[in-house]
């Protein structure tokens, strides 16, 4: 069996050398580039937003147990059901058995990335329920029998083509490529989901304390219908969604929407606070709200890494990542990918199986510089690595190879000589025509590169020279 | 005549001497006398970044111990100064050497930001006709917020032309041990930014950290280039009037040294070596 370590590098070396591939991240990402750009310049000051949307959240994880309470008491008050999940077996159990006990054949399920972590939808299909995902993006994914491969935009790696080919495959009887119609189409099959579904499940953007409500966004407005038409609503949720109150709102939702798409406000906001009141025309009959731990609140109790839970899921990180932009979504082989997935997975799953990716990035900032929560991602992905090597979770011979560097290191005249020697045998292998051989010190540097020119002397032995003729 | 410390990263020092030198030269030029501690070694940054920061802490103190008495220390790399000024402190925490790793952290610069906001110099009588393009190293632009300050210098080189690349902000994919132990995105990342390059028909990549352009020379040069990457520090260290080539030795040296000096540090290039391609 693979290891995770070990399908990254394969996949990994597959996608980097995949030029069309990056073409089209390149492309998508560009468009957003330009968009968030625009999204930020709308604000007086975006900077001075994102610390708001970071205090924001930095008082809600820091009083994670306060709002989460009052959130409950809210919700019961109006009939809603709060069901305190540790993992993610007792989540997708909860629902599972609630789908089971209302004899649900049919489930629309709108974005939620909660539920690729417990592994929502194989459960639900399991048990001989239909699931369809109702976000446009995730349907397109589903009907590919793949997980989403970004965690705001499922389909950025397809080009409007192969969505063609795709739909004319799945959905019979359309042939086009034209973006409106094959829009179309999937509405005309999502509709149909829509009023036969006895559940709808959605996720959540926020979970309001003080209002007792969850705040919804969507683009397509599937969040909404999905919530109202059915019978049942389950919203499924990580409890470091929580905020403190609805008027937060007006930073976190621009703030969302402009970190995600650009937009200044994303299409629909939806606040669902309970099931259906009798004086009510529409919405479901039960409001259940399922809250994931899930290694949360051991996340909670590293104050070193706490801000991670700050993260409202825009994307940014992804966006502007350079090794996500070279390896794409699923080359993580996680739920949540690119720089949020490298910090928060080892938390989730194990820092055993997953603390290559904490390595597997050149540590350049970029997540750290538009995240809209101020999470300080690069630099956690040191400190994962520093917690991987203090478990003694890396090699013996990287181990020792650092022990060897610091003895040197701590030697101004070994430093010289280990550098006299090195250099002479870089020279010796590559004249002997061994370069890239297994005897050339430069090997692993030379894969994809041309060897840098080797001097004859170092920069010390030359100072010391001209100091003496001084 | 104020004094300024030579911070030399480790690698350049083994691997790119000609860097040091010059940058020596453009501190002499901006009025600096130039002291190279010799007891200095590595920063400790590898160790750090790999994880071992047990390995590194050692490393750490001692730099600090070497450093703390110059009142300003230049490097030619930002990586380098980013290791001292924002991530010692946290290397350091709860030892004796704290204290002194913050206040030598704010004596720390990297050769750029010293010359425009310490020596307030710009105009160094550097000459450099070619069409170069600045690559934002990522620990200079994010982690000391320098952007500006490298473009201003290389403003002011006569003859010089400066253009941008696109997605010039976008890392090179050197990384450290990801440049090896992740080689295939490492080289992604860097044919990017050879292709980027090339669109704005540079004559010359530079930056501010070596490591970014020995990993950049190795890209372009693997994929049979004509753009080339030159340290900043030998652009600024040119002169008007002397050709193009970088100032090996000091003016008060004589030709016949300098002469000598070529020769000992002659670069031997080594052939391409396309071994372990898969």
């Amino acid at each position: 069996m693979t290891t995770p370590a070990q399908e990254f590098l394969r996949s990994a070396a597959t996608k980097s050398a995949d030029l069309r591939h990056r073409q089209i991240l390149r492309h998508s990402i560009d468009t957003y580039n330009t968009s968030a750009a625009q999204g930020q310049a709308r604000f007086l000051d975006w900077q001075a937003a994102r610390r708001r949307a970071q205090a924001i959240k930095w008082e809600a994880v820091n009083h994670l147990d306060k709002y989460l309470l009052q959130f409950e008491v809210r919700v019961k008050e109006r009939g809603g059901h709060v069901f305190w999940a540790e993992n993610g077996e007792q989540a997708q159990k909860y629902i599972v058995d609630l789908a089971a006990a209302r004899n649900v054949r049919t489930v629309v399920k709108s974005k939620s990335m909660v539920a690729e972590e417990i592994d929502l939808t194989p459960a639900l299909e399991h048990k001989g329920i239909k699931v369809w995902e109702t976000d446009l993006g995730e349907f397109i994914v589903q009907l590919r029998d793949e997980p989403p491969y970004h965690i705001v935009t499922p389909a950025i790696h397809l080009s409007r083509k192969e969505i063609a080919a795709l739909f004319k495959e799945k959905l019979g009887g359309i042939d086009t490529d034209d973006p409106e119609k094959l829009v179309a189409a999937a509405r005309v099959a999502l509709r149909r989901a829509f009023f036969s579904a006895e559940m709808g499940i959605s996720g959540v953007n926020f979970l309001v304390a003080d209002a007792g409500m969850i705040a919804l966004t969507t683009n397509e407005g599937n969040g909404r219908l999905g919530t109202s038409l059915p019978r049942i609503h389950v919203a499924l949720t990580g409890i470091e969604k929580v905020i403190p109150r609805l008027e937060d709102l007006a930073v976190l939702w621009p703030v969302l929407s402009t970190a995600g798409t650009g937009q200044a406000v994303t299409c629909y906001n939806t606040l669902v606070g309970g099931p259906r009141t009798k004086d009510e025309p529409d919405g479901p009959e039960e409001f259940h709200v399922v809250l994931l731990d899930n290694g949360r609140s051991e996340l909670l109790a590293d104050a070193e890494q706490r801000d991670v839970l700050h993260c409202i899921r825009c994307g940014a990180c992804l966006n502007a990542c350079p090794v996500y932009r070279s390896v794409g979504g699923h080359t993580y082989g996680t739920t949540y990918q690119g720089p949020i997935g490298s910090v928060l997975t080892p938390h989730l799953r194990g820092l055993h199986e997953f603390q290559h990716l904490s390595y597997a990035s050149s540590l350049c900032g970029g997540c750290t510089e538009v995240c809209p929560v101020k999470i300080d991602l690069h630099h956690h992905l040191l400190h994962n690595r520093r917690n991987a090597v203090k478990a003694h979770q890396r090699s013996w011979k990287e181990r020792i190879g650092f022990r060897l560097y610091r003895w040197t290191m701590l030697h101004p005249s070994w430093l010289a000589l280990a550098g006299r020697l090195g250099r002479h045998a870089i020279r010796v292998t590559h004249a002997l025509g061994l370069g890239g051989s297994a005897l050339d010190p430069l090997r692993a540097w030379t894969k994809d590169r041309n060897p840098p020119p080797i001097p004859a002397r170092s920069f010390r032995s030359l100072w010391k020279e001209r100091r003496g003729a001084d | 005549m104020a004094r300024v410390a030579l911070f030399i990263p480790c690698f350049v020092d083994q691997l790119s001497p000609q860097i040091g030198l010059d940058t020596a030269e453009v501190l002499r030029r901006a009025g600096y006398e130039v002291d190279f501690p010799k007891a200095q070694t590595c920063c400790g940054q590898p160790a750090f970044n790999t994880g071992y920061w047990n390995d590194a802490r050692p490393l750490a103190a001692r730099f600090v111990r070497v450093f703390r008495s110059y009142e300003a220390v230049v490097s030619p790399s930002g990586s380098c100064t980013t290791m001292v000024r924002n991530f010692y402190p946290e290397l350091l925490a709860g030892t004796s050497s704290h204290g002194d790793a913050v206040d030598l952290g704010k004596r720390v610069f990297e050769l750029s930001e010293f010359l425009i906001k310490v020596a307030h110099r710009t105009g160094l009588s550097a000459e450099f006709p070619h069409r170069v393009a600045y690559h934002d190293a990522c620990h200079a632009l994010r982690e000391l917020g320098l952007k500006q300050e490298p473009r201003e210098l290389l403003r002011h080189v006569q003859g010089l032309h400066l253009v941008e690349m696109p997605y010039s902000e976008d890392c090179c994919g050197f990384g450290g041990t990801f440049a090896t132990k992740f080689h295939m995105i490492s080289a992604a990342m860097g044919n990017s930014k050879a292709a980027n390059a090339e669109k704005v028909s540079a004559e010359y990549i530079t930056s501010t950290d070596p490591s970014c352009l020995m990993h950049i020379e190795g890209i372009l040069r693997r994929r049979n280039s004509p753009v080339r990457t030159i340290h900043i520090s030998a652009i600024l260290a040119t002169r008007v009037g002397t050709g193009v080539a970088p100032s090996r030795l000091s003016e008060s040296e004589g030709a016949k040294r300098q002469e000598s000096d070529r020769e000992a540090i002659e670069s031997q290039e080594l052939t391409n070596a396309p071994g372990g391609q898969q």
